[in-house]
């Protein structure tokens, strides 16, 4: 069922050879345990259920969805946090799905986790120092003391802290000093893959910039491939070269950023970035906004058909019955539609809505 | 130069602006019954702003010192309009709220005046207190479960709020009315729903719900602090739809307070800019994103990335962070963070300058900043902004890393730390080192 590679950049002319990342079929179900004395599992919620996606050297791919959508699940089970439930992830190669702990020990050196959270995601008994180079320390990478010093030392300088300020804990930096922290650390293996989760959304705006800026530096001083995961467009947009857009499970849409923010040819992108307000009273006064009823349904129970199809304003207000029929009970895969890109919906057309 | 007073009276045009700011109660819809309205709360002077708020003070007494949240902020609301509150966390949004509603910890020592419709709110008696509340102004929070009771069914909890001013309400009639406005507020299926639980909705659903609440008495005055920063932006949308449609329905006036610039531009009419506890700019929606004139105003516009922009221009961010509210240095709270900072900044904390017709800036470098027309770029160069990048500072710090302020010695760390919990009195001191370094390297010339 998944296409060749070519395919997966989303229709971008940009060729970028084979993916650094390659992710087909990707599952992970969490089981729903029923009461009673016997946990029997009585479904599951299908936080992800049927990724495809292609990350290419050099490359940031932005996630975006609501709340919900399996966005960060996605990421843990690319990293083998979470064992997969079905599918494949192949890094350079090498299938991940599978894998042992120990297995997976040598791979952690290339894909790195940054979290969303820079309060919750360091030990906040530990010096930066200790946080820094604790990575270093378990894979073994410096001969000496000396060494780690001027390792730790470049690695703070890098991402903009103050070297002399290692021997202080977590909770004595801003917001914006603890993410790059995290970097920091995240950077400390000198890995090929970044998987960001939101590293930026608990951050205020000015400070926010900042983390973004350092990111696009990383990316472009090392050659550092990202899959960063947020839920603001804006980000996203800003950093992205292409851009997955994932609704109850899956990716519904994928293309070049520009071409994703200009064109958008699923109702449900189309609803998402006409949803988000522009900091420009006149512009954001004279738009037409496509505003989508409900809410997102249970993954542990999506429609049939097209997922989307209860919130749809197209299903709705624009198809006839007999074409609603298609989107009732056939579930779109995710293809090529003469729109220029990949996307779920039978009835896809590129629109602009910014 | 003239503080907010005299920006209260170039205000009172603002009911022209667009959107949100039908001041007109005549719609058909079900909520207006715009003739009692204020009659029923005699002894206001219908004259008067609506809501003025002077030099409001907060302060919490803590173990490290007085935690001076708010700072000074005055506003006042004319009917029908929409007064934006934005700040970056910890700047006294909420607490400015909290102290306008009278629900402030007891512990906290609020000084100034809040007068709704001419009557001073400040030190009123809680029972006196609860006839404005809901009648008069209602406030809506970020988490719907701070107004709903998870026991009570939703009609019950809206019929309770429509009996608190209306003890002569039949149940009936109240029931009536809880379906009504749950309507209003887009609830599928109202008739079934007023006898739902609050669990068994979604958080957007929930929100609509308590618009529905804080809408049932018709207050004039509605304060919404972040009331949709904790949904997904497709139901933020809806959420801000069904707020402006209860707001044109009632004809009441808003504050919305949020740190999204995305939801002020839309529905806004004018903007108050907060920093440190204080106002640092107010004016028109269109003065505030097109012709800001203060710093900080311009830098937030600058940090934002934009969707509907192909550039891939870099952003560009204020370096440091806000300062703390425990024992301010005198002189201007954002000088540390500031691109135009020179030495006459840390002489006193610039008040609110009148910049144009109704718009304040508290910045004595005001004319440097309208060169900009609003492009941080312009000011926030990004050469200095790597220098600075080497050591970010941290709110605390400023106190002690200004070398160039006499009123503190260098390296003594202050009493007191930020709001982010960094309760250690020795962390000053450390960070403060790399703050007075990369300062001076960024603003020499400035500072010397
Ligand atoms: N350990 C778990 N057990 C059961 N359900 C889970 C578990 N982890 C995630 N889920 C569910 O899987 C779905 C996807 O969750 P996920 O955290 O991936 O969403 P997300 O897209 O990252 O959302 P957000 O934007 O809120 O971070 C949700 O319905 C969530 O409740
Ligand atoms: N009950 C309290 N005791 C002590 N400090 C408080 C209290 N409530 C708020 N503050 C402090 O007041 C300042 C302003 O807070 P707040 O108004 O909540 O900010 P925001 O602009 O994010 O809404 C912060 O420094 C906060 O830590
Ligand atoms: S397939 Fe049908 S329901 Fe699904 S997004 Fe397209 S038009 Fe809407
Ligand atoms: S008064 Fe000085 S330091 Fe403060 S914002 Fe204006 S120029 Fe910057
Ligand atoms: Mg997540
Ligand atoms: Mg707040």
């Amino acid at each position: 069922m998944s296409a060749p590679a070519t395919e997966r950049t989303g229709g971008g002319a940009v060729q970028r050879g084979e993916p650094i990342l390659k992710v087909r079929g990707l599952e992970k179900h969490f089981p729903i345990k029923g009461g009673g004395l016997v946990k029997r599992t009585v479904g599951a919620v299908r936080a992800v259920d049927g990724v495809d996606l292609d990350l290419y050297p050099g490359e940031v791919l932005g996630l975006v969805g609501e709340s919900g959508c399996g966005k960060s699940t996605t990421g843990r089970a690319i990293l083998n946090l979470q064992p997969a439930t079905a599918g494949s992830v192949v890094f350079e190669g090498r299938e991940i799905v599978g894998l042992s702990r120990k297995q997976m020990r040598p791979l952690r050196r290339d894909i790195q986790l940054v979290f969303q959270d820079p309060y919750a995601s360091l030990n906040p008994r530990l010096p930066v120092f200790d946080i820094v180079a604790e990575p270093l320390i378990i894979h073994g990478l410096t001969k000496n003391d000396t060494e780690l010093r001027a390792k730790v030392r470049q690695l703070v300088e890098t991402v903009g802290l103050n070297p002399e300020h290692t021997n202080r804990y977590p909770a004595e930096f801003s917001g914006g000093q603890r993410q790059r922290i995290g970097i920091a650390r995240a950077l400390a293996l000198q890995p090929k893959v970044l998987v960001l989760d939101e590293p930026v959304s608990a951050l205020d705006v000015s400070i926010q910039a900042g983390v973004i800026n350092l990111l696009d530096d990383l990316k472009n001083e090392f050659g550092l491939s990202y899959l960063f995961i947020a839920h603001d467009l804006s980000v996203v947009r800003h950093i992205s070269d292409r851009v997955a857009v994932m609704y109850l499970g899956r990716i519904i849409e994928i293309a070049e950023r520009d071409e994703l923010f200009s064109r958008p040819a699923h109702p449900y992108t189309q609803a998402l970035l006409s949803a988000i307000p522009l900091p420009d009273p006149r512009r954001e006064r004279a738009r037409q906004r496509i505003i989508i009823t409900g809410d997102v349904p249970s993954p542990a129970n999506p429609p049939s058909g097209c997922r989307f199809r209860t919130r749809c304003q197209k299903f709705a207000n624009v198809l006839t019955d007999g074409q609603r029929e298609l989107c009732m009970t056939v579930d779109p895969p995710l293809e090529e539609r003469g729109t220029g890109h990949l996307n779920a919906c039978h009835y896809a057309e590129a629109t602009s809505v910014l | 130069m003239s503080t907010l007073g005299t920006t209260g009276t170039g205000m009172s045009g603002a009911g022209a602006t667009p959107a949100g700011a039908s001041s007109t109660a005549t719609s058909t819809g079900t909520l207006s019954q715009a003739g009692s309205r204020t009659t029923s709360l005699g002894g206001f002077d219908p004259s008067a702003p609506l809501l003025q708020v002077s030099d409001l003070n907060v302060r919490f007494p803590t173990e490290d010192g007085s935690v001076h949240a708010v700072r000074g902020v005055d506003y006042a609301l004319r009917s029908g309009e929409v007064l934006g509150i934005v700040g970056e966390s910890g700047s006294g949004k909420s607490v400015t709220s909290l102290a306008v509603m009278g629900l402030l910890p007891a512990s906290a020592r609020v000084t100034g005046s809040v007068k709704y419709r001419g009557q001073e709110l400040l030190g009123q008696s809680d029972r006196s207190m609860s006839r404005v509340r809901g009648k008069g102004v209602s406030m809506i929070f970020q988490d719907p479960m701070t107004s709903l009771d998870p026991v009570y069914k939703i009609g019950y909890q809206i019929e309770e709020t429509l009996r608190t001013h209306d003890r002569s309400l039949s149940s009936k009639a109240a029931e009536a009315r809880a379906v009504d406005l749950l309507e209003l507020v887009g609830i599928p299926n109202a008739k079934e729903r007023v006898r739902s639980y609050p669990h068994e909705f979604s958080g957007g659903m929930r929100q609509r719900v308590v618009i529905a609440i804080a809408m049932a008495n018709q207050p004039e005055v509605i304060i919404a602090d972040e009331p949709t920063t904790a949904l997904d932006v497709t139901v933020q949308a809806q959420i801000l739809e069904v707020l402006q449609t209860a707001l044109q329905e009632t004809g009441a006036a808003m504050v919305l307070i949020t740190h999204d610039l995305g939801v002020v531009a839309g529905i806004a009419d004018r903007v108050l800019v907060m920093y440190a506890g204080r106002p640092v700019e107010i004016g028109s929606v269109e003065d505030i994103y097109y012709e800001p004139r203060m710093p900080y105003t311009l830098g937030l516009l600058g940090s934002l990335p934009r969707v509907d922009s192909t550039s891939r221009e870099r952003l560009t961010p204020i370096t440091g962070s806000p300062p703390s509210v425990v024992n301010m240095p005198p002189g201007c709270p954002f000088a540390p963070r500031c691109p135009l900072h020179i030495a006459e900044c840390d002489v006193a904390e610039p008040p609110l300058f009148q910049v144009g017709p109704a718009h304040n800036a508290a910045c004595i470098r005001t004319d440097q900043v309208a060169r900009a027309h609003g492009h941080a770029a312009e000011v926030f160069s990004e050469t200095a902004q790597d220098v600075v990048l080497a050591a970010e500072v941290m709110p605390a710090d400023l106190a002690t890393g200004e070398g160039a302020r006499e009123a503190v010695a260098p390296g003594t760390p202050p009493a007191g730390q930020t709001e982010a919990g960094t309760g250690r009195p020795d962390t000053g001191s450390v960070v403060g080192t790399g703050n007075t370094a990369s300062t001076t390297g960024t603003t020499n010339g400035d500072r010397a």
